[in-house]
């Protein structure tokens, strides 16, 4: 091979490019919050947003003095809505920049993908949106609802107060809408729903041409009992599934559609003039009267300079997360994942709709369950809530393969213990 | 600059004016055509502003009429309420004492009682924050115009945060609907009386059944008449009598209305009722059946059609640069976000026109995205011509570009394009089948474009001169034509239409940094498989694909709808390696 | 002839693969070192986060090698490469799945979560086998391979060519992608295989398993790379290339062109799905979006930014690109996508020949 003589150029190029990962060490003399939500790509619709409110609440708490005398420091990565990439980034997050706390992920998918990482590297992360439950991490607190916390109280409603017979149950297919609609299937099935009274589609992301299923749901409605369609519809897609019911003539009155995943970000998006009346199921509704919820709206739009940018239930969830993560780290003294975990565990905050979301043994929260229904303004008018607070539930009691696990890090120490064969499965680490 | 070649330049300009003159004008025709669509709306509309004075006149009679037919006292709560207390008692703490004024105030029969029901269920019935007074707004310049409900007094204007709307729920707009149904059977507009009776069919009880027997006796309208004998004869069908349950079957033959249907069938099923009746039960529901299959195939045809004309929106543009110029241009679903945008800035700059908007977004976003696609051929794709697979590339970086251009510019949320009134709701052909209008006018308006697009490819200088840069460049250089001009043009027309297809998308789905990746696949496979280099194959390719995915939806469901769709036009092609409707001749070798 | 000669034979004029055969040996024995042997204080620590990285971009560089056989040497430009990848990718996804057992969610030994989570009873026959790897591995090899064969055989021997070609290349990839996010398929739908335990008994968490994958990965890269330029230099190669230059007269002289390109279009694709197989451990989850058409694209500018038709151009263009994607996405997370962006725009513009025409350009100046 003496024939080899080496371009220096190129040798150059691919040296840099092969070691130029390499970290350096760190100065710490701030602390760290990791912010892992997609910036670009399809997801970045919703998730923007989310990063704007932990910019806006790392902001305010350096101008209260910072956190354990040092200021915080937000550092921001862009997973560009590509799942092996949350992975990667969370990776980046905690390995190179060392960051004491992450807020991030809205898909189901991503926190799946970057929950190795943080299990594997100790991380924390703070999960902000309604899931499907069906998991309970050590280094995972879920802030948004379990689907015993939207779902179920929804359904029951519509039930009691509209005496809906017949149920469409319309969602995305994958395991959200999948999880929920499963939960509710048995949940009616159990209240003596007829299996024909119960439509089940699944549409793929981003479905756009809805012509041919709002057309099937008017005639499933129209069999003279009174209908529903439970709604599990992401994101994108609901824009085109409301027009398409507006224009068919679908309204409110004769087939309600109460959707898990519109909030009135989504609602901004849409003309919603021919959707009032339709409903929604949150924890958190922006028109909720409360001095906590008039401030959080003052501090967003100022921090956003847009007086007219709403404010939605995973913000919420963030705010509610962040300022439980502050009292943890003050109370533990230190940043520390494992001892910040010990505290965050029964700490209270006051959420935005005047009341207390206390965190639990299995990393969920409590929340008030509300039902609104959309006004002409793209908001929010709550006609039912719950009487107090629902605790989260990370494992359904009407699936069959998880009615017997539980989820305690304080007593069990264990997310996915089963209560029938005594043991503890599923977990990365000791 | 040799002072000829200059002149011959802006000569070369001034040759397609009048092409640019007759698409304009075609542009403008088009929207003219909608906007005049619209104003027989907006005659409408006048028209029922001007019908609730007529009726407030109208209604002392039928009230009248009303309280006697009704003999009102026996549904009449214990403790009655006068309308004044009635109207305040609607701004009550809960639903359900709501629920109760409501229907004190539809028993009172008061002539007042409609317009409060009605503002009640628009939701201009709001209470004075200061005094908690009950009254009616309406939108005035600088807050609400405050009208009082008792006495229809003008009680000045108000800012808009003194007011509270008093809030409805489902529950209580489907009374407020069925009220309102029954004081508008005496309405003098023929529609509004026929909605009623619509609203009233299926919910009759006894009084029901003499408020719309009365009606029928002063209807002189046709159409209200037969709805009314089926609102009436409903009821028949589970009267004891065989009879007159047979003379109600009889009467209702024909209906398609969905609760006909399912009280047939509950009589055909009924184990109490006579058997010469429940045959004619079963036989009046074969007879229904037939047609509502016929319907539904129509609808089916007509949600294939308007799904092809979705797919040959986003194709068409891309049909001329590539199929005319092949240029495989990546950016082609940016283009159309860029004329959904346009949409959206248009609504933003002119709010109080929202009907109109649409007259300027097509020309605007025609221009926009015509710019930009003039911009992005001289800036790039000019020096890749000869290799297909590189522009490619490139217009893949420009379309990463714009995305992210709209992202930092707009904002990274979707935006709201509203859709204006004549475009929402729908033609109600009748109980079975309906048609939406904004898919209507989709299809309609496609078609327009495309034969526009025809005429000035086939009949103008500009569509000679782009056919004949196609078909053999340096034979039309050596004519004189300036192909680089031809080039820039060609590529800012098809860009253009993207854009103008971009406006009718926006009246159809989102408007967001990502829409246009959601189109540029199909209008690829739109393109190839109705062949490539011919408009008419891309028409026959999109109609032809619209419609075999929406007879497939029904038994694979939309997905595998989709997946089945692309898996025969990938088949399709090894059978046709040039399409449908290949291009002949010596230009489609290369 | 032996091996040796055979060796010097094929890098007597390519000195660029001759570098990056030797940057390859170089980083096979320092990563692992610089990662596992060098404490993690010192300033030479090559931390797991690199060194999975690394990896990831090695197994690109591989998949993009692949693209750059069809493309650059046959002029078959496939916009449909990520679906080999990602076949690739799911055949050790399901190994990957399978290796889980009892460890699961739910505690079920032979179905993974999602299928219990689905209510499925029995494993699907398309399941069978992959708990077996060296069956996984051959499924690495024949899914795709078989896939590209039955899709070139079509499409080659009806001459589609050209645009065409790569258009319905991109529709193969768009329907794949389709139906894996389908739940039915029994793939794990949109959320795909995901919570991997350990590969042949290692825990892929640890430091050494991915420093062993990042050589692994290497390794095929390097072998992937002989083999690339063993056959672009046979007679076949020379074959493939009289091609893509002049598809009808190398079928006039009596050369069965669609055999040829089914040939090298098949090798790529098995190549891809070997990248795809890497990929997925290293990463820790396939799904279906890596059969998104952009995705695709994506590969193919990575070959045209290092320079199609010279192999390690394509090697280069894939690892810059990913580097200045993870650089950008972490330093500005708001704007990388207009840097990108220019750079694809930029790079057909000025640079036809990739970085790698532009080295060339310098060096015949100087």
């Amino acid at each position: 091979m003496k024939t080899i003589v080496k371009p220096r150029k190129l040798s150059l190029v691919l040296a840099a490019t092969l070691f130029v990962g390499s970290t350096l060490a760190q100065a710490a003399e701030t602390i760290k919050v990791g912010v892992l939500h997609s910036l670009s790509g399809t997801m970045a619709i919703s998730e923007t947003t989310l990063k704007d409110t932990v910019l806006m609440l790392v902001d305010e708490q350096n101008k209260k003095g910072g956190l354990l005398g040092k200021q915080l420091e937000a550092v921001v990565v862009d997973p560009a809505s590509n799942w092996p990439l949350f992975a990667e980034k969370a990776r980046e997050l905690i390995a190179k920049e060392k960051v004491a706390v992450t807020f991030g992920c809205w898909t189901s998918v991503s926190r799946k993908s970057a929950l190795p990482v943080f299990e594997e590297l100790n991380g924390l992360l703070f999960y902000p949106v309604q899931y499907e439950g069906e998991e309970s991490s050590k280094n995972v607190f879920y802030t948004g609802a379990a689907p015993n916390q939207q779902a179920i109280p929804a359904v029951d409603y519509l039930m009691n107060d509209l005496s809906v017979k017949r149920w469409v149950l319309a969602g995305t297919d994958y395991v959200y809408p999948r999880t929920t609609n499963k939960i509710l299937e048995a949940y009616l099935k159990a209240k003596g729903v007829a299996p024909e009274d119960i439509m089940i589609n699944y549409t793929p992301f981003g479905h756009s041409d809805w012509q041919s299923i709002v057309s099937d749901i008017k005639k499933f409605g129209s069999a003279g009992k009174k209908t529903a369609v439970v709604s599990t519809i992401n994101g994108d897609a609901n824009v085109p599934f409301y027009k398409e019911l507006g224009n068919q003539g679908i309204s409110a009155e004769s087939i309600p559609v109460v959707a898990f995943s519109v909030g009135e970000e989504e609602l901004s998006g849409i003309d919603t003039k021919p959707l009032v009346g339709h409903l929604a199921a949150w924890n958190y509704f922006m028109s909720v009267d409360a001095p906590a919820n008039d401030a959080f709206i003052k501090q967003w739009q100022t921090f956003i300079k847009n007086p007219k940018r709403v404010t939605n239930d995973p913000m919420e969830a963030h705010v509610i997360g962040f300022n439980m993560w502050v009292k943890a780290v003050e109370k533990a003294g230190t940043t520390d994942t494992d001892a910040v975990e010990k505290a965050m565990i029964g700490l209270e905050v006051p959420n935005m709709t005047g009341g207390i979301a206390k965190m639990l043994p299995n990393h969920h929260l409590t929340k008030p369950v509300l039902i609104g229904e959309i006004q002409e303004d793209g908001q929010f008018e709550v006609v039912w809530k719950t009487d107090g607070l629902v605790p989260g539930d990370a494992w359904s009691d009407y699936l069959e393969g998880s009615k017997d696990i539980e989820a305690d890090w304080v007593t069990l120490k264990c997310g996915n213990y089963n209560t029938k064969t005594k043991k503890c499965s599923g977990q990365n680490y000791e | 600059m040799d002072p000829h070649q200059y002149i011959a330049e802006r000569h070369a300009w001034r040759r397609y004016w009048p092409t640019l003159a007759i698409l304009w004008s075609l542009i403008a025709a088009v929207s003219l055509w909608s906007a005049s669509a619209y104003s027989i709306e907006e005659v409408d509309a006048a028209a029922s502003a001007s019908d609730i004075k007529i009726e407030s006149l109208a209604v002392p009679a039928a009230a009248t009429a009303l309280a006697e037919s009704e003999s009102v006292s026996e549904s009449a709560p214990a403790a009655p309420l006068d309308f004044s207390a009635a109207v305040q008692a609607l701004n009550a703490a809960n639903f359900s004492a709501k629920e109760q004024a409501i229907n004190t105030l539809a028993a009172l029969g008061d002539e007042r009682t409609r317009a409060v029901l009605r503002a009640l269920a628009d939701g201009n019935l709001q209470y004075r924050k200061s005094d908690d007074k009950v009254v009616i707004v309406t939108e005035a310049a600088d807050g609400y115009r405050l009208t009082d409900p008792l006495t229809d007094s003008d009680l000045g204007n108000v800012d808009k945060r003194d007011v509270k709307k008093i809030s409805i729920n489902n529950q209580l707009r489907i009374v407020l609907r069925e009220a309102i149904a029954r004081l508008s059977l005496s309405s003098q507009r023929v529609d509004v009386r026929l909605t009623a009776v619509e609203e009233l069919t299926g919910n009759l009880d006894e009084a029901g059944v003499a408020l719309l027997e009365s009606a029928r006796i002063n209807e002189s309208d046709e159409d209200v008449i037969a709805a009314m004998d089926t609102a009436l004869a409903l009821p028949k069908l589970t009267a004891g009598d065989s009879a007159v349950q047979l003379q109600a079957i009889e009467d209702l033959q024909g209906s398609l209305l969905p609760v006909v249907r399912n009280q047939l069938t509950a009589l055909a099923d009924s184990s109490t009722a006579d058997t010469a009746v429940r045959a004619a039960a079963t036989r009046a529901i074969a007879g229904i059946q037939g047609e509502l299959q016929f319907y539904a195939l129509t609808e089916t045809i007509f949600f294939g059609l308007s799904l092809g004309s979705v797919l040959l929106l986003a194709g068409i543009g891309l049909a001329i640069t590539f199929g005319v110029m092949g240029v495989i241009n990546m950016a082609h679903g940016e283009l159309i976000m860029l004329g959904a945008y346009t949409t959206y800035l248009v609504q933003q700059a002119m709010p109080q026109y929202l009907e109109y908007s649409m007259l300027v977004a097509v020309p605007a976003a025609f221009l926009v995205s015509g710019l930009f696609g003039i911009a992005i051929e001289r800036g790039v794709i000019r020096f890749l011509y000869g290799r297909p697979l590189e522009t490619l590339l490139a217009t893949f970086g420009i379309s990463l570009v714009l995305q992210q251009l709209v992202r930092t510019a707009i904002s990274a949320q979707n935006v709201t394009v509203a859709n204006p009134d004549w475009m929402s709701g729908s033609w109600q052909i009748n109980a079975a089948l309906s048609l939406t209008y904004n898919r209507l006018y989709i299809v309609i308006f496609t078609l327009v474009i495309f034969g526009a697009l025809l005429l000035l490819l086939k009949k103008s200088s500009l569509g000679l001169h782009v056919r004949a840069v196609a078909q053999n460049r340096p034979m039309a250089r050596a004519m004189g034509i300036r192909t680089e001009w031809v080039d820039a043009l060609t590529f800012g027309l098809g860009s253009g239409i993207a854009g103008v297809a971009g406006v009718a998308l926006s009246q159809l789905t989102n408007v967001g940094p990502n829409m246009g990746q959601s189109y540029i696949i199909d209008s690829f496979m739109v393109v190839v498989f109705g062949g490539v280099g011919n408009l008419w194959g891309t028409l026959v390719g999109a109609f032809s694909l619209g419609v075999a995915n929406k007879f497939l939806e029904p038994y694979s469901g939309a997905v595998l709808a989709k997946i089945l769709v692309l898996v025969f036009i990938i088949l399709f092609i090894q059978k046709r390696p040039r399409g449908l409707f290949p291009q002949q001749g010596r230009g489609a070798e290369n | 002839m032996d091996k040796h000669s055979l060796l010097v034979r094929l890098f007597y004029n390519d000195r660029g693969g001759s570098l990056l055969l030797g940057l390859l040996g170089v980083a096979i024995v320092l990563v692992p070192l610089l990662n596992l042997v060098v404490p993690e204080g010192s300033a030479l620590h090559l931390s797991t986060y690199t060194v999975t990285l690394l990896g990831k971009y090695l197994t690109y560089a591989l998949l993009a090698l692949a693209l750059d056989l069809v493309w650059g040497y046959c002029g078959i430009l496939s916009l449909g490469h990520g679906a080999f990848f990602a076949l690739g990718g799911y055949a050790m996804g399901m190994y990957l799945m399978r290796q889980i057992g009892e460890r699961g969610v739910y505690g079920n030994a032979d179905l993974p979560d999602f299928m219990v989570f689905l209510n499925w009873q029995e494993l699907p026959w398309y399941w069978l086998g992959f708990d077996m790897f060296w069956f996984a591995m051959l499924m690495v090899v024949l899914v795709p391979g078989i896939l590209a064969f039955v899709f070139g055989w079509l499409a080659f021997r009806s001459r589609v060519t050209g645009v065409y070609l790569s258009i319905m290349t991109q529709a193969l990839t768009f329907a794949l992608m389709l139906a894996f996010f389908r739940n039915e398929m029994g793939f794990g739908g949109n959320n795909g295989l995901t919570d991997f335990k350990d590969i042949l008994g290692f825990d892929l968490q640890s430091d050494a398993t991915r420093a062993g994958l990042f050589v692994a990965s290497a390794l095929a890269l390097a072998l992937g790379y002989l083999l690339c330029r063993y056959i672009v230099d046979s007679k076949f190669g020379r074959v493939v290339v009289a091609i893509r230059d002049a598809e009808s007269r190398a079928r006039f002289i009596g050369y069965r062109v669609e055999r040829f390109k089914l040939g090298v279009f098949v090798i790529s694709a098995v190549l891809a799905g070997i990248a795809g197989a890497l990929y997925v451990p290293q990463v820790g989850i396939i799904n279906p979006g890596e059969f998104s058409p952009l995705n695709s694209i994506e590969m193919v500018i990575w070959v045209a930014v290092g320079g199609r038709g010279t192999l390690y151009g394509a090697v280069m263009g894939a690892l810059i690109v990913n580097y200045g994607k993870t650089y950008l996405t972490g330093a500005l997370p708001e704007v990388w996508l207009f840097a990108l962006g220019a750079l694809f725009v930029l790079v057909t513009l000025f640079l036809p020949r990739g970085i790698v025409g532009l080295l060339n350009r310098k060096r015949a100046e100087a």
